[in-house]
């Protein structure tokens, strides 16, 4: 990540001034509450984890990252609950509200939530046990080396006498806390809980239909509330007939909200206010604005499209990477293959609309929503509103979806300057319709390629000229690479510059941001250099990894080898598919490395004579480090990942026409269905690595793997996403 | 107007608008929020509930529409030996990731499997395509309602 999402970009320092408090909680609780050091070594430490053992033994643990579905909620406290040995059943798991001063980075997304937590969660727990197996000793008189641990309970080895973690916890309390450094770590070889598949703790809830999501949210005396923007981003309200929206039936208010420039924040609209959501919104249709809608009014995909032409004849404007002489190799080259490719804009449509709610009360602004951004939703909150940040509460409640989505807070901010400006509780909720036009969009992009191969077919030369979004030389949020991206750093030659387009179109991180897309190209055309050189593409790709080794301080070629060669077993690869009457089939490989995660895949495909896809099957093996910590929302997690890789290639795209979105709704955007979903069969392979986070790494070489299956089937490449089925008749 | 229902067995009265969709009615005045929208054009299947027995998209039916039909939502469905097995199923494959479209998929599931205690995957395909799940859990919904009916056929 660098391209000013909100995601951070360091590495994860475990033991970074790690520290924990011990203390005496009401009712003969054992309380630890564990903190970081902030970066800079300032100010108050942050709280990273807080467990309560109270005196009847439940163990109570705050979750403090919100839930989006990736199991985070579950996750995180079976890593601390397994080195604490707690009894899984009595482990009670709270959301944690924002509160900047007492929870350090609060935020899903990026994948880092397992990588930044493992440590510090494990060091956590084991103090805990630590602390109460020093109580257990006391009260016995026995040295703790004589005592161990079963879930719940400390047990004096010896003589089999056993006391359960609520008899020891107001004893456990008044002892000084363990250093957390040296704290002694379980074997991982004897975990119980890690490594174990554990539903996700409020699915007995969502079973019974109970309201936990934001979209659920009640208070008292809520009006439900629509926020008309101007279809065109960035657009200005000029006028709005607001006496006539005011007095239609049930409808309660009806005000202009007045916004600023910056698209990631509160823009123009207007906020109808009514006794049901649905008449809020049916008020649209009386409601007309007269907008000012800007420059964006400009901007159409065909505009874009022709503009990217243009550039892409031109050399680039800024270079993202320069090695060896890329003229030189390519023109010594005994073979040259050229090929342009692009992606479109694609919706991040997390089923659950956007919503939030928000009241004023005793000053304070309060705020219940479905966000991945607490603490950055609640700074924008208070800068837009002339607020201090202290007076203004956010509550985190399940999400129906993130992707990315949530990192964005413009909804909440909207519900916020509504709450303000009405005076009333208020329930904000966007129509799908809202959704699709008003989103933070993965930026699509254009990229012309050149591959230059020797007289053995390797690969010795790599032009990429990557044109893509952003003003002057700042790329879009999103709309950036790096200059590492696989197989960069694996070949000689190679240049890869970018040229950019001053479109203002709201652009934001989607589930593997970036890599989402690039990997659909650079896997692709490593498809068609394989094929050119005459090569299997699962060689060609093992003879680009070459020797086990580091290439540069993160990426290593010994895992990216591994997983090629776990997934080439897993789907028999080198075995055609068997031949079935009317369908042409053809399997397909492709690899990617991102947010730490090395994942190859193999897709298999049928086509029929009329050009219609069905994937048959995907084979996945993915290595995220040593430890998978709950395998069943693992598994989970990859198969949704890479079923939502293939909708996107299969079918999705935002265009713009007069600078506002042409699609609306599900028919125009199609999410994936049940009959073209297919079996993912997923193998992790395990490393010796620290564990990172599977929920997006999974994502990218899925859109690749299927259109190099298209191409063993039918011998049409694909270039362009969303696939053209019209391409692939018979 | 005024509009007789009876939901999950009681019976509620609600003045309204009579074009409102079920979905609100339900949702926002009657504060039963397990039907979730998440399109309003019947296009996801979120919202889906059943009238006297049969899966419909609440938000595309009016209040005016449902007469006398018993409406049963996601908070009823563990009224029934069927609807109990479904949320076992669901629990024990742990389909969820974030949750929100599975009352519409368990919904959807219930009704194909009291019509249809054995289905094939072609039949789970069709029955199944109006629910969209954004996460996409599809290999776990399937194994769910395989699972329901295998136990079904044990007895
Ligand atoms: S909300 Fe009814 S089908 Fe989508
Ligand atoms: S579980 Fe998230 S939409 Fe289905």
């Amino acid at each position: 990540m660098s391209d000013g999402s909100h995601m951070p970009e360091r590495a994860p320092q475990p033991d970074r001034r790690l520290f924990l408090k011990v203390a005496l909680g009401t009712g003969g609780a054992l309380v630890l509450t564990a903190g970081m050091g902030r970066a800079e070594g300032r100010g108050e430490a942050a709280l990273s984890a807080y467990v309560r053992i109270g005196a009847d033994g439940t163990v109570t643990l705050q979750s403090k990252n919100p839930e989006i579905g990736q199991g985070i909620k579950t996750s995180l406290p079976m890593i601390i609950a397994e080195e604490l040995d707690a009894d899984w059943s009595r482990v009670r798991i709270e959301q944690a509200d924002t509160d900047a001063t007492r929870f350090g980075a609060q935020f899903a997304g990026g994948s880092l939530a397992t990588a930044l937590n493992y440590d510090q969660m494990r060091r956590v727990g084991a103090a805990g046990r630590a602390l109460l197996v020093a109580a257990a000793a006391a009260r016995w008189q026995v040295p703790a080396t004589e005592c161990r641990t079963d879930p719940g309970v400390v047990v004096h080895t010896p003589t089999g006498r056993r006391l359960g973690y609520g008899d020891l916890a107001a004893d456990a309390a008044r002892l000084p806390p363990p250093d957390l450094a040296s704290v002694p770590l379980k074997d991982p070889k004897t975990f119980r809980i890690v490594g174990q598949p554990h539903g996700g703790i409020d699915s007995a809830r969502i079973v019974r239909g109970e309201p936990i999501f934001g979209i659920d949210t009640v208070v008292p005396g809520m009006l439900y509330a629509v926020y008309e923007k101007c279809p065109v981003y960035g657009g200005k309200v000029v006028s709005a007939n607001l006496d006539e929206v005011k007095a239609l039936k049930g409808v309660r208010d009806a005000l202009i909200v007045r916004g600023g420039t910056a698209l990631e924040g509160l823009l123009d609209g207007v906020a109808i206010l009514a006794d049901s959501w649905w008449t809020a919104n049916r008020a649209r249709q009386t409601l007309k604005v007269v907008w000012d809608e800007g420059a964006t009014a400009s901007v159409s995909s065909e505009g874009i499209a022709a503009t990217a032409a243009a550039l892409a004849r031109q050399p680039g404007t800024k270079v993202l990477r320069k090695d060896g002489d890329v003229a030189a190799a390519l023109a010594a080259a005994a073979h040259v293959i050229e090929a342009d490719y692009s992606y479109p804009f694609i919706a991040h449509a997390p089923l659950e609309p956007q919503n939030c709610t928000a009241l004023m009360q005793d000053g304070k602004l309060v705020i219940h929503a479905p966000t991945q951004t607490p603490q950055a939703g609640r700074t924008l909150v208070a800068r837009t509103l002339g607020m201090a940040e202290a007076d203004v509460i956010v509550h985190v409640t399940r999400c129906g979806g993130g992707f990315g989505r949530r990192l964005n807070n413009d909804y909440m901010v909207e519900a916020a300057a509504i709450a303000r400006q009405s005076g009333k509780a208020v329930k904000l909720l966007w129509s799908r319709e809202d959704d699709l036009r008003h989103d933070f969009y993965r930026p699509g992009a254009f990229h012309t390629l050149k591959g230059g191969l020797d007289a053995q077919g390797r690969l010795i030369a790599w032009h990429n000229h990557f044109i893509s979004f952003g003003q002057g030389d700042k790329f879009a949020p999103s709309a950036g690479m790096s200059g590492s991206e696989t197989p960069a750093r694996l070949v000689p030659n190679c240049l890869i510059e970018a040229s950019l387009i001053p479109a203002a179109l709201p652009t934001g991180a989607l589930r593997a941001p970036q890599s989402n897309a690039l990997s659909f190209v650079f896997q692709s055309f490593l498809d068609e250099l394989a094929h050119a050189a005459g090569k299997d593409p699962l060689d060609f790709q093992l003879s680009l990894f070459g020797e086990p080794r580091m290439v540069g301080t993160d990426f290593d070629t010994s895992r990216a080898i591994d997983v090629l060669k776990a997934v080439a077993k897993m789907a028999d690869w080198g075995r055609p598919a068997a031949a079935r009457p009317g369908l042409r089939t053809g399997k397909g490989l492709a690899f990617y490395y991102s947010h730490r995660g090395y994942f190859a895949e193999v897709v298999q495909a049928s086509v029929t004579a009329g050009g219609e896809i069905t994937v048959d099957k995907v084979w996945v093996a993915g290595d995220v480090g040593s430890q998978i910590v709950n395998p069943s929302m693992a598994r989970n997690q990859v198969q949704g990942a890479v079923l939502d890789g293939l909708a996107q290639a299969l079918g999705q795209e935002i265009t713009f026409r007069d600078g506002r979105a042409e699609q609306s709704n599900f028919d125009g955007f199609p999410l994936l269905r049940m009959p073209q979903s297919c079996p993912v069969e997923v193998q992790f392979v395990l490393s010796d690595h620290p564990p990172t986070g599977l929920g997006e790494p999974a994502l990218p070489p899925a859109p690749p793997a299927l259109c190099n299956a298209l191409f063993a089937a039918t011998g049409h490449r694909i270039r362009r996403l969303p696939i053209d089925t019209s391409a692939l008749k018979a | 107007m005024s509009f007789r229902l009876t939901i999950n067995g009681k019976a509620r009265t609600v003045d309204v608008d009579p074009d409102m969709p079920l979905l609100w009615v339900l949702r926002d005045v009657l504060d039963v929020k397990g039907p979730k929208f998440g399109c309003g054009a019947g296009l996801c299947g979120a919202c889906t509930v059943h009238l006297d027995g049969q899966p419909v998209r609440s938000c595309r039916t009016p209040v005016s529409a449902v007469g006398t039909a018993r409406i049963t939502t996601i908070e009823a469905l563990d009224q029934t030996p069927l609807g109990r097995a479904v949320q076992k199923a669901w629990l024990d494959l742990d389909v969820m990731q974030c949750g929100y479209c599975q009352a519409g998929q368990m919904m959807s599931a219930t009704a194909l499997l009291a019509a249809n205690p054995s289905p094939t995957d072609e039949d789970i395909d069709s029955a199944m395509s109006g629910n969209i799940c954004r996460c996409a859990t599809y290999n776990r919904i399937r194994a769910a309602i395989h699972q329901v009916a295998a136990a079904h056929r044990k007895g």
